[in-house]
């Protein structure tokens, strides 16, 4: 007892020194943490963003923590137990939605806290409609997208065209890979079975539409491996386990491109995503004065222009496009590969982030329910 | 049966053992290997045919024509298979032939000259001998499954791709297949070095923490005077019996609360509480190992011995450092090493506890199975290996050592 109340006393006194002391400026921390994907995603943030801003700041140190995938549960986690270990999140749009929606994330104004464009546009407008939620600070857009590898004999020298032929065993037979969740899954198989790209989201709405999906899945189901990770499609695919499969297009490029292996995209039906920051919500002003700093460089004009000579993801910032040139180590220039490109984007896929917020619990838990059947 | 060859009668039986026990036999295993073989040249059917035959024809010439040459015997079926091998699959293809025919020549042999029967009383019944050598043959297969998926990782991680892929080229045996760019992304990436560092720091730590409690515990639960020693003990060991992924959701709500405790009180930095909390975590895995080892050691301790050196004017603790020590040291140590593996192993606790700035080498592998499966996983993962065995055979070394200066044998 006496001792707990020393150690509270000299606490308190510890505390009242340090408010005192803080009042005056906001010290910045001195190491973060930064929470990506791994791969070589997160190694494109490492060299473009993360590099440039330590050789500014060498008395800063930074560690990654590849748990994006599983951000939300950890998050929820994080601050039930008044844990909070990370100071910036790399989430997709809708992890963002939930995470803002549930008070975990900070909201923040865009305009000030990220620099304006070279031209002195502001950067609400720089970003414009890829600011899905008042949390969300947006990085790049990637396509979820299919590829299939080019040296498969049974295939007699046909090679896909459409996204179809993921569905069609006949002509290319062998093993598929795709992810394990509805969304994309869902869709692809409705626009195989036949429906029109603008009604799939109504069709998908009714109990007739989802079983019809998961009866057009059911054909695929035995020659179909699920993966969970990006890197496992990749993985698959590249060891020919895999024969044709989704993944998102920068991993695939990283794979035909950096590591010449015998795939090849195809763009068809594509699905647009983004990704981008999140700050957690009630930081300590210390780390959130370091991370609000690293922020503001990481996410200007060159930055994301930079990340894009490092992997295929087209920049969020509409000033960033112009700047986008070659990969910074093969010298191979990138615009063609980007999934923004007019000729990869001639049949993309509207992804429906509303719709998807409304229907994913349900439909998770049917797809888990049917993957276990 | 070398000196029986002169009976005809004798050379007819021996033909028949030859041609109705040894050929059937190793025609079967050529069958086998033949198809392995064949399904890496994609004709597993011509494999097949030419190994039963190739089985069959080495019985014949190992029981009648080369039987007192064994050498040339099997030099010349090693040379024979790796010329086919060559033929079918170039130079990989030449090192799978040369081994297919080193077993399928020893098999030969062995079912030819009667080696089979060497472990066994000549009394035996055919059945004892087919139980010994079938158990024989689980043995190593038991063996070999244990320790074929740890050897498969180390070809593997000299893979010149990024991808957990045996590539063509490795299968010949081509130097471009095969590169060291794995094992120089481990020591320039700081994650893995941040990794192997904070791995390097947590273990020692937790091990030593685990083998002062440990033992004191163990001693103290030994005593026969201690009310509740099963109920304590029992308790002591739980962290070793309640499924890991249990222990952890509760480590990490409790060190949560002790680490804000800590940061808020005693102004600690969060780096710093960081490792408290999993060092103690891992300290407190640790522990079951070491109170199991020392209490068996103890077991065969002389209680006498303290009252002979209390007798002798040896207070409590010099009794316990001069006598016990030295007597239940084996237990100590190899509780130790217990409680070290198992913090360095660990992966579980250490992603519910830990930050990422203390995530440990299995954090680091987990992590990178999941999300990039690259192969740097398996250069570390070698040099892990490499580094296990390099401490295990020291350590042996040094127990042989000290018990020959005792002048003890080593057992």
């Amino acid at each position: 007892m006496k001792t707990n109340r020393i150690l509270m006393a000299t606490s308190a006194l510890v505390a009242g020194t340090t408010a005192v002391w803080a009042a005056g400026h906001v010290e910045m921390a001195d190491s973060m943490t930064l929470v990506s994907w791994g791969g070589a995603y997160q190694s494109s943030q490492q060299k473009a963003y993360l590099e440039p801003y330590l050789e500014m700041n060498p008395e800063i140190s930074a560690t990654w923590d590849e748990s994006s995938p599983q951000a939300v549960a950890r998050m929820r986690a994080m601050y039930e137990a008044d844990n909070v270990t990370w100071d910036l999140v790399d989430v997709v749009a809708s992890d963002a939605i939930r995470l803002c929606d549930e008070g975990l994330a900070m909201e923040v104004d865009h305009d000030e806290i990220l620099a304006p464009a070279p031209d002195g546009t502001p950067a609400s407008e720089d970003f414009g409609d890829l600011i899905v939620s008042d949390c969300f600070i947006p990085q790049i857009v990637y396509s979820t997208t299919a590829a299939y590898r080019t040296d498969v004999e049974a295939w007699n020298g046909e090679t896909p065209s459409d996204i179809c032929a993921l569905f069609d065993l006949e002509t290319f037979p062998g093993t598929r890979t795709l992810e394990r969740r509805p969304i994309n899954n869902l869709e692809w198989a409705l626009i195989c079975d036949g429906v029109a790209q603008e009604d799939v989201y109504d069709v998908l709405e009714t109990q007739e539409g989802q079983d019809r999906a998961f009866a057009k899945l059911d054909e695929i189901k035995d020659e179909t491996i699920w993966w969970s990770s990006a890197a496992e499609s990749i993985q698959s695919m590249a060891d020919g386990e895999a024969v044709i499969g989704s993944s998102y297009n920068g991993r695939f490029f990283s794979a035909i491109v950096e590591q010449d292996q015998p795939i090849a995209m195809l763009w068809d039906a594509q699905v647009f995503d983004l990704d981008g920051w999140i700050i957690p919500a009630d930081l300590p002003d210390d780390r959130l004065a370091r991370v609000l700093d690293f922020v503001y460089f990481a996410t200007d004009t060159q930055r994301l222009a930079d990340q894009a000579a490092y992997i295929s993801y087209g920049p969020a910032r509409a000033s960033s496009a112009p700047l986008v040139g070659d990969h910074a180590e093969l010298g191979v220039a990138m615009a063609p590969h980007m999934p923004t490109n007019p000729a990869n984007a001639t049949n993309p896929f509207v992804y429906n982030y509303t719709w998807w917020a409304d229907y994913r619990d349900d439909l998770d838990a049917k797809f888990q329910a049917w993957l276990a059947q | 049966m070398s000196d029986a060859l002169t009976n005809p009668a004798d050379v007819a039986s021996e033909h028949k053992a030859v041609t109705t026990f040894a050929m059937p036999l190793t025609a079967l295993l050529g069958v086998i290997l033949g198809y392995v073989g064949g399904q890496a040249a994609s004709m597993p059917l011509i494999g097949v045919i030419v190994g039963a035959i190739l089985g069959a024809a080495f019985a014949y010439v190992s029981g009648m024509v080369l039987e007192h040459n064994r050498t040339m015997g099997r030099w010349g079926a090693i040379a024979l298979c790796g010329a086919l091998g060559l033929i079918a699959g170039g130079f990989g293809g030449l090192v799978g032939g040369a081994i297919i025919g080193a077993i399928l020549s020893w098999a030969a042999y062995w079912l030819t000259s009667g080696d089979y029967r060497r472990g066994v009383p000549i009394y035996s019944t055919p059945g004892q001998v087919l139980w010994h050598n079938s158990f024989l043959f689980i043995c190593g297969f038991i063996f070999f499954f244990l320790i074929a998926p740890i050897l498969t990782i180390i070809p593997l991680s000299f893979n010149a791709e990024n991808f957990f892929t045996f590539t063509p080229e490795m299968l010949r045996l081509d130097p471009a297949g095969y590169s060291l760019k794995h094992y120089q992304d481990f020591f320039n990436s700081s994650d893995w070095q941040l990794a192997m560092r904070n791995s390097l720091i947590i273990a020692p730590f937790a091990t030593i923490i685990a083998v002062t409690l440990g033992t004191i515990a163990a001693i103290g639960l030994s005593q026969s005077h201690i009310p509740g020693r099963q109920a304590i003990m029992a308790i002591m060991i739980s962290p070793m019996i309640v499924p890991l992924i249990i222990s952890a959701t509760g480590m990490f709500f409790f060190y949560s609360a002790m680490g804000n405790w800590l940061e808020d009180n005693l102004g600690f930095s969060q780096e710093m509480t960081g490792y408290i909390k999993v060092i103690l975590a891992h300290a407190a895995l640790g522990i079951p190992f070491v109170i199991i080892t020392v209490t068996a050691t103890l077991v065969g301790f002389d209680r006498s011995l303290t009252r002979a050196s209390a007798n002798l004017g040896a207070g409590p603790v010099k009794t316990f450092f001069k006598v016990q020590m030295p007597l239940i040291l084996p237990g100590v140590i190899s509780g130790g090493l217990f409680a070290f593996i198992t913090s360095f192993d660990e992966v579980v606790v250490v992603l519910f506890v830990g930050a990422a700035a203390q995530k440990t080498l299995p954090w680091q592998m987990f992590i990178g199975l999941r999300e990039q499966i690259s192969p740097t996983i398996l250069a570390v993962a070698t040099i892990l290996v490499t580094f296990s065995v390099i401490l295990l055979i020291t350590l042996e070394l040094l127990r042989r050592r000290s018990e020959r200066l005792r002048g003890m044998t080593p057992g």
